[in-house]
């Protein structure tokens, strides 16, 4: 027999306040809650979090990397979003 | 713990490039790791790369999780209260590192239940090392010192790798195991610096242990046959000699700090090529050991095997109960 | 021929503090014993962690035993060079692993008695023993709440794992009533230094019914108290569990690690 799998979770670390929660790896888990603790046992083993996300791998929608063209070089152009496209003379400071 | 003496021996791990990959989109992922660009899981790649990766990162976590057996063996007997935590601390990132490596060969598109049972059935290989009998406290201070340091050697370089996933949990693990060479040295330091009964204790696990460390790295280049392709794709960086001797020439001065003789009579300085040279290690052992005859190849599968079926029910039961949640929760 | 024994001398402020200390070697030494034979990795992980939870509870609680006996003894001698009856842990925590329902239960039985314990104790008159607590507490809380939450599966998950946490239970109960035992410690109770165990005992009760009810398991009928631990009278597993882990310190008298 083939063993029942055992689902996957992403998990999130925010490592100081003020910082946004950041990927750090997966844990396997059957509920939220052991995912939870799994995470904490697994990925805070040496001072790296203050609060922990985890999120079920399969609810995560990924863009497809066949669309890196269409979705994110359309961007390099804009280059006028940027503040150095504008010219301040030095005299006014920062800005 | 680890080291790529796998990658490149027996024709289980023949890597060949199939023909009818789009030459087009080949030369396209090439220049891309030319350009020391990372591969990413949902990334197009050719099929032989994606089972190299498969077969190299679960041997990886395999590794890891056998290399807890030998060193879990001292655990109940570590001499001192501040040996015990450090070797359970350390034989738990073991652990950790075999997760963090699953998961990473997860995203290649492999569950983690097959890559399990690939390493229970015996169809999957794992490192050699691991084969060889703990003896005595001081093989605890040689696998830290000898084994953790010879994958250290070969760890480093993955953190360059060219797929992502790998790279990044290799970047973790390299950053736990910095502790765990230094722990081993320190218990040999210890043994050398105590009783006559103690030192000859550290130089027996130097015997027992050097050679058996000098095959971590695997066959000699002029016989590994399929290491071109892996360098050509960033998964390796470096041959298999070129890391045997870093290794050879980091550990014959640690080894004169400890007081204690490498095993080998043909050990010299070369002061022409500024390198240790040494004797001829004994492949035919290294055959045996991965074919499944060293000490204790029965001993550590079957252990895994036990450890395996017992907690059957247990993973059952946890999902046997969120399946009841989550019916509960539908039904109010 | 001497014996490689120490002899501790025992006031009672020593021998309450060794008490605890062998509570948290023994369970830190059996919970060892899991690491690579874990049901999961992830529970491996746990499990290695609880375990080094209590090994450095021990080790505190050691080297304050033996700066209070001022006997020159050190964390190491105190934990390798007395014998069985010299330990005094309460009889739960050297019960064998046994089956992971066994690892559980008794994990949960001693968290959701030391958990309560612990907090009582940060408010000790001892400064040393009020510092530990504050650390301890944390940690034994979250063992707590891991137990729990593993009983409540094990319990509610599939008919197996609910006849093997029953079994777990009805097994370890009898060792329930020795933890809330005063003993000879009321000396040290009066003087504000020790928790009272006793005032804590319905405190336990229900954090073990309210678990147990989730669990859909049934709470043991059977009052009756295997006692002993406290005065150095053991079952027959810490023999073994002690030979196995001092056997080096034994065998090479007065080397160092």
């Amino acid at each position: 027999m083939t063993e029942q799998r055992t689902p996957l979770w992403e998990v999130f670390i925010r490592s100081r306040n003020g910082l946004a929660h950041k990927h750090a790896g997966s844990v396997h888990a059957a509920d939220a809650e052991m995912a939870l603790q799994a995470a904490r046992d697994v990925y805070t083993r040496r001072g790296e979090g203050l609060s922990l996300w985890v999120v079920p791998s399969d609810a995560i929608t990924a863009s497809d990397p066949a669309d890196k063209g269409m979705l994110f070089e359309p961007t390099s152009s804009k280059i006028y979003r940027h503040p150095t496209f504008y010219k301040v003379p030095d005299d006014v400071g920062h800005m | 713990m680890y080291t790529q003496a796998l990658n490149t021996s027996g024709s289980a791990s023949r890597l060949e490039v199939r023909s009818d990959e789009d030459p087009e989109r080949m030369a396209r992922f090439q220049a891309r790791i030319d350009a020391e660009d990372r591969i990413e899981a949902n990334d197009w790649m050719p099929e032989a790369y994606r089972r190299t990766l498969i077969r190299q990162i679960s041997q990886h976590a395999h590794s890891e999780i056998v290399g807890q057996l030998p060193e879990g063996r001292w655990l109940t007997r570590a001499p001192s209260l501040r040996r015990k935590a450090a070797l359970l601390a350390k034989v738990q990132d073991e652990c950790g590192h075999g997760l963090y490596l699953y998961a990473a060969a997860e995203t290649l598109g492999i569950s983690r239940e097959d890559l399990t049972e690939q390493l229970l059935s015996g169809r999957a290989k794992y490192s050699s090392i691991f084969n060889y009998p703990a003896l005595t406290w001081a093989d605890i201070g040689a696998i830290g010192w000898l084994v953790d340091g010879a994958a250290i050697m070969n760890q480093i370089p993955l953190c360059r790798c060219s797929y992502g996933p790998y790279a990044r949990a290799m970047v973790r693990v390299c950053k736990e195991e910095s502790f765990h060479q230094r722990q081993g040295y320190e218990i040999m330091l210890t043994l050398c610096r105590g009783t006559p009964e103690q030192k000859a204790m550290a130089q027996d696990a130097l015997n027992r242990w050097w050679w058996p460390a000098m095959m971590m790295f695997g066959p000699p280049d002029s016989q590994s046959q399929h290491s071109d392709t892996s360098m050509a794709w960033k998964i390796k960086r470096f041959t298999n000699d070129e890391l045997r001797q870093r290794f050879v020439d980091a550990m014959v001065p640690q080894a004169r700090i400890l007081g204690i003789e490498v095993p080998d009579l043909d050990l010299a300085w070369d002061e022409a090529t500024q390198h240790f040279s040494f004797g001829v290690i004994d492949w035919e052992e290294f055959r045996q050991v991965l074919a499944g005859n060293g000490p204790c190849n029965r001993e550590r599968l079957t252990d895994r095997n036990e450890a395996h079926a017992d907690g059957a029910w247990v993973r059952e039961a946890a999902l046997a109960h969120a399946e009841k949640r989550r019916a509960r929760k539908i039904a109010a | 021929m001497t014996t490689t024994s120490i002899k501790v001398i025992e006031t009672p402020l020593v021998l309450f503090t060794l008490r605890r200390a062998d509570d948290a070697v023994i369970l830190g030494h059996r919970l060892s014993e899991w690491c690579g034979h874990a049901p999961t990795m992830e529970e491996d992980m746990a499990l290695a962690n609880m375990g080094l939870d209590l090994l450095g509870q021990a080790r505190s609680l050691y080297s304050y035993a033996a700066e209070t006996e001022d006997g020159g003894h050190d964390e190491d001698d105190l934990a390798y060079l007395r014998d069985a009856p010299q330990f005094q842990n309460l009889l739960l925590l050297e019960q064998p692993n046994g089956d992971f329902a066994v690892t559980i239960v008794r994990q949960f039985l001693y968290a959701a008695y030391v958990d309560p314990w612990w907090r009582a104790m940060m408010a000790s008159t001892d400064p040393t023993l009020a510092a530990i607590a504050a650390k301890a507490e944390k940690e034994t809380a979250y063992h707590l709440r891991h137990a729990a939450e593993w009983l409540i599966r094990l319990g509610d998950g599939t008919a197996e794992s609910h006849r093997r946490a029953q079994e777990a239970l009805d097994q370890l109960w009898p060792y329930v009533g020795e933890m809330f035992e005063p003993g000879d410690e009321a000396g040290l109770v009066a003087a504000g230094i020790a928790a009272d165990p006793a005032a804590l005992r319905p405190a336990f009760d229900a954090t073990v019914a309210s678990v147990l009810d989730q669990a859909t398991l049934r709470p043991p009928a059977s009052a009756w108290a295997q006692r002993g631990g406290r005065q150095g009278r053991h079952s027959e597993h810490l023999g073994f569990l002690l030979a196995e882990m001092q056997h080096l310190q034994r065998s090479h008298p007065g080397a160092m690690w």
